[in-house]
């Protein structure tokens, strides 16, 4: 077992078998957690803050569960709020933060690249819970936990990613990382919505979502940002839910046991159908919500002990 | 009166395109011989009465210097970042004998009192020629045009809006109809302003994997097609300030063989990096228009060869620490050249991409041809601004070496070969390494 880095800042630089490293040990707290005691000692005396940039409840949540049931110090900075308004530049805020000396640190940024930039200047490990359009590892993690566990593998799969792939963050790591894990990945959506250059990706392309569906063992759906819904991408919220919204008819072309995911939060109505979306034989949308306190446990763990194994360094 | 005799140099002729082993008699400022290196020196200094100080290149290749148009100074608003002091010794240590500023300073360019201002600067500060072009509309705001004639009378040689692409066409066409008429240059950014808002990076799969905002490369070729129309209609002097993609060049190839007065430039990075070079978010990479494809890049580099593009400039743009030092969409765009122009292009020499004659076609020739300059030939008559370089001299670029007051260079750390040995303005020799 290998787990050789000092950040997770995006699937690009993982191997497939550091994917499957941390997923060996995410499925462990998978069961750690469905316990009545939920307290370890991995991140014990170490101190984890997270700093988000953009507004986030679920992943927010998830980190903070994570760190607290593995014993680290847990502090949360709404950033949006604070100095970034008072002008203060990311470096001098990543010095800033340097200078307490956390241990891990957990950001998520509404500019790609902005976790890497921070990544140099601190001492810290960094955990990228979301960088612009760039990348959102942990996502792309705990939706493969997910599918593994549902599907008993993760490799020559059959995997749709539907909807908003140019801004989507979620769609970047989950592409890259099931690519690397081998299975094949189709992404269907309007063209306005897909990023430039996919040609070059390796996947297959449909803008019609019966053909793209056609025998999937996973229908991964992605979040409709509103902002794109204002006739700028796509014509109108009730024109894309007649075309890419998923329901029981179009999920009719996949297969009879493909499974329905979706990052959360959920636009119902506008990419996915309410019913279908609560189908708890289709379903696995509260499953990926539950792998994701396992992964976060996980990769937080992995580079605490790459973290303690590394002896203290004095800050430049 | 001062004579100098530069001997035993291989001189490079961009007219006649080819390299001479040879030596050139400079007298008051100008070239008033070339001679070939069996020729007996004193015996023609007793026949002329002259003592010229004598030099002896070393076997060095001597070129005219470099007529560099679009470099920014940050004077008038952002001296901090270059002044035309710094800018200065840049240029005379990059070989550069001419720099073409642009007006796109805060405040800009856009007066003639503010021409003025920055011209006495130059002559005060620098020991290279300054040339300013003045903006094309006021404050670039794309509305109204400046007052193009005092602007001229003052000694604008060109008039641009930089990268504020005039959105109106109906004032882009008059006043290019008015600058028709005074026959001024109109230097345009040839961009569609609406594909390329915002974007960091150039469309394709490094930019999505990146997951930066990115423009299609037809956003250039729009640019120009626009642009090229209206020239048509006026009738005006154009130029293009930056081709980097192969998609522009068939519209450019035809504007020429239409006989449109139309040329075009590319800058160094274009030439030299593609958008793989970004690599992990480098804000030192991220330029205007962003750094294109390895295939846009050979298109280039080749419409240079044919003569296709005209001039390469360093498109110089000082910025400081603090407007890189941000996530790249955020970070400012541009970086500074004038001294590493030469030995940058001369991997595309050591590359056997571009010879030398043709680099110095489009390095010196052709932009003082442009703009109506004597200079950029090696002739009899000729100003005598030259540059003397050893082409082979291998060099690590250490970007707190510069002479410029912003270290902005994405060669930092690059490997080049090549080295300017001296240069000289009107004569008289400005930088010595």
């Amino acid at each position: 077992m290998r787990f050789d880095h000092r950040h997770l800042l995006g699937i690009e630089p993982l191997r497939p078998d550091e994917i499957t490293t941390i997923l060996d040990l995410s499925d462990q707290y998978v069961d750690f957690n469905r316990r009545r005691d939920k307290h370890a000692n991995a991140l014990a005396g170490l101190t984890q803050i997270n700093m988000f940039f953009e507004n986030s409840t679920r992943t927010q949540a998830s980190f903070e569960l994570a760190g607290k049931r593995l014993g680290a110090d847990v502090m949360n900075m709404a950033m949006q709020a604070s100095s970034i308004k008072k002008g203060e530049t990311l470096i001098d805020t990543a010095m800033t933060l340097n200078a307490m000396h956390p241990d891990l640190l957990v950001v998520r940024h509404p500019h790609s690249g902005a976790v890497d930039l921070l990544a140099q200047k601190v001492n810290c490990a960094v955990l990228n819970a979301g960088d612009g359009r760039h990348e959102h590892p942990t996502q792309a993690l705990l939706d493969a936990l997910t599918i593994r566990r549902a599907k008993g593998r993760l490799h020559r799969l059959s995997i749709a990613i539907c909807g908003d792939i140019a801004h989507s963050r979620v769609a970047r790591s989950n592409l890259l990382l099931l690519h690397k894990m081998e299975n094949r990945i189709r992404l269907i959506g309007p063209p306005t919505l897909m990023p430039s250059g996919i040609d070059a990706f390796g996947v297959e392309v449909f803008d019609d979502m019966r053909e793209g569906l056609q025998d999937v063992d996973v229908v991964m759906m992605l979040r409709l940002q509103k902002e794109r819904m204002d006739g700028g991408f796509i014509p109108s919220e009730r024109e894309y839910y007649h075309r890419y919204g998923l329901d029981a008819e179009k999920l009719g072309h996949a297969k009879d046991d493909a499974i329905v995911m979706h990052p959360g939060p959920m636009n119902r109505g506008v990419e996915i159908d309410g019913t279908l979306a609560d189908d708890i034989n289709r379903s696995v949308i509260q499953d990926q919500v539950e792998m994701g306190v396992a992964v976060r446990m996980a990769a937080m763990d992995l580079l605490a002990r790459n973290l303690r194994a590394r002896p203290t360094e004095v800050v430049a | 009166m001062t004579q100098t005799l530069i001997h035993n140099a291989r001189l490079i002729d961009p007219e006649a395109g080819q390299i001479t082993h040879g030596a050139l008699l400079i007298e008051s400022g100008k070239i008033t011989e070339i001679l070939t290196q069996d020729t007996d020196f004193e015996e023609m200094f007793r026949a002329r009465n002259i003592r010229p100080d004598r030099i002896d290149a070393g076997n060095a290749f001597l070129a005219p210097g470099i007529v560099d148009i679009g470099v920014k100074v940050c004077e008038p608003g952002e001296r901090h970042k270059e002044s035309y002091g710094s800018a200065g010794q840049a240029a005379a240590a990059g070989g550069v004998t001419t720099m073409v500023t642009r007006p796109d300073t805060s405040p800009c360019i856009d007066t003639p009192e503010a021409l003025e201002f920055i011209r006495r600067r130059a002559i005060e500060e620098t020991p290279v020629n300054v040339l300013p072009m003045a903006a094309l509309t006021k404050g670039r705001q794309g509305r109204e045009m400046t007052e193009f004639g005092f602007l001229l009378d003052a000694g604008a040689v060109a008039f641009s809006d930089c990268n504020n692409v005039v959105r109106d066409t109906k004032v882009l066409s008059r006043a290019m109809t008015y600058a028709r008429s005074l026959n001024a240059v109109v230097v345009g950014h040839p961009q569609d302003p609406g594909l390329s808002q915002g974007a960091a990076a150039t469309s394709g799969k490094f930019a999505s994997l990146r997951g930066l905002p990115s423009v299609s490369p037809m956003a250039e070729r729009m640019g120009l097609d626009r642009d090229i129309a209206l020239v048509e209609m006026t009738g005006v002097r154009y130029h293009a300030d930056k081709i980097t993609t192969a998609r522009a060049l068939p519209a450019l190839e035809r504007a020429k063989a239409n006989g449109f007065d139309v040329t075009a430039g590319v800058s160094i990075h274009h030439l030299t990096l593609n958008e793989m070079d970004v690599a992990d978010y480098r804000t030192f990479f991220k330029v205007t228009p962003p750094l294109r494809s390895e295939e846009d890049r050979q298109a280039v580099v080749e419409a240079v060869r044919t003569g296709l593009i005209d001039i390469i400039g360093s498109y110089h743009s000082p910025q400081d620490e603090e407007s890189k030092r941000l996530p790249f969409e955020e970070a400012a765009s541009g970086a500074v050249g004038l001294e590493t122009m030469l030995p940058v292009l001369l991997r595309l020499y050591h590359g056997g991409e571009l010879d030398l004659p043709t680099l110095f076609r489009a390095l010196s020739l052709n932009p003082a041809k442009r703009l109506g300059l004597d200079c950029g030939r090696i002739a009899k008559g000729a100003p005598a601004d030259l540059v003397l370089f050893d082409a082979d001299k291998p060099i690590v670029l250490d970007r707190f070496k510069l002479r410029s007051k912003s270290k902005n260079t994405p060669f930092d750390g690059a490997r080049l070969q090549g080295r300017v040995l001296g240069t000289w303005v009107g004569g008289a020799r400005v930088f010595e390494a």
